[in-house]
């Protein structure tokens, strides 16, 4: 654990910068606010509606296509550093191809049902 | 797995693993019972990085990062997404709280007796060496690819089943053809 040493050192580096000049910020500030001011910024223009709004189900799918691929990649990493052992090869190459392959299945239905058209 | 040291004078990582539990339980709380479900997804985002802390103490490297890229990262999103499109507009719900909560809180207690008993049952006197080098990509690469590449396949096949499943709820849009 005490090779992560300089992992918590930068972590903690990174928080003290990001609140040290957050915090600066508003010592230094001058405010004067007025509900003008603290309206929201869109564009130079009046917001219109609320800050949330109902997304569309079809991002549901680019998330999830988004796990897919993250879960996907995260087995790749371990069959990286092993399958060109000896005892393993072959055999290895084609369980992981296999997997692949099934995932590529989903991608392929996704494309034939046009999810990943942009309309 | 090696002699049990006494329970008595805890070790720095034992406080540091304890202190992350603390915080894994403390979080896990507030995410049940904020008021605002965009915040129990941010909650969850600190109960899961405090887990992957606590995988980090035990040595067990990659799972810790597959913890913060998966967990962390992409089911987080998922979660958030999942609420954007449930919910809107989002803010302080009071209808959070279902009235089966009686009937949730007796599952729950069950659910942590069974696992608190199998676990101390199953690993009483079990003391995990905790020298560096036991939970690299390599050593769980070799334990997936020599002795659990079923389970592994089958994930694959669970991917699937949700993609599909996820496309066919969501493309009421596209009409079908």
């Amino acid at each position: 654990m005490s090779s992560y040493a300089p992992v918590i050192a930068l972590f903690a580096i990174g928080v003290a910068v990001f609140a040290g000049a957050l915090l600066v910020n508003r010592l230094l500030r001058p405010t004067h606010s007025t509900p003008d001011k603290l309206t929201t910024y869109e564009c130079g223009v009046d917001p219109v509606g609320e800050g949330w709004a109902q997304s569309q189900v079809r991002y549901y799918v680019f998330t999830y296509l988004y796990v897919v691929f993250a879960v996907d990649a995260v087995f790749l990493f371990p069959w990286a550093t092993v399958f060109a052992r000896p005892g393993y090869g072959m055999t290895t190459l084609v369980e992981m191809f296999v997997f692949l392959g099934v995932i590529a299945l989903g991608i392929v239905y996704a494309w034939r049902k046009r999810v990943l058209t942009w309309t | 797995m090696s002699e049990a040291p006494s329970y008595l004078s805890p070790t720095g990582h034992e406080i540091v693993f304890l202190l992350l539990g603390v915080v894994v339980v403390g979080t896990g709380l507030l995410v049940v019972t904020t008021r605002q479900v965009v915040h129990a997804a941010l909650w969850l985002v600190v109960c899961l990085g405090a887990l992957a802390g606590c995988y980090l103490v035990l040595t067990a490297e990659f799972v810790a990062w597959v913890q913060v890229l998966i967990y962390v990262g992409a089911v987080v999103v998922l979660l958030l997404f999942g609420i954007m499109l449930t919910r809107a507009p989002i803010g302080r719900s009071p209808d959070l709280d279902s009235r089966n909560r009686p009937v949730a809180a007796v599952v729950a207690l069950a659910t942590a007796a069974v696992l608190v008993t199998v676990v101390v049952d199953g690993f009483r006197h079990a003391y995990v060496d905790l020298s560096p080098g036991k939970g690299t990509a390599e050593e769980v690469g070799v334990a997936v690819f020599r002795y659990w590449v079923l389970p592994f396949e089958a994930l694959s096949v669970l991917l699937l089943a949700a993609l599909v499943g996820a496309i066919v709820i969501s493309r009421t849009d596209i009409r079908g053809r």
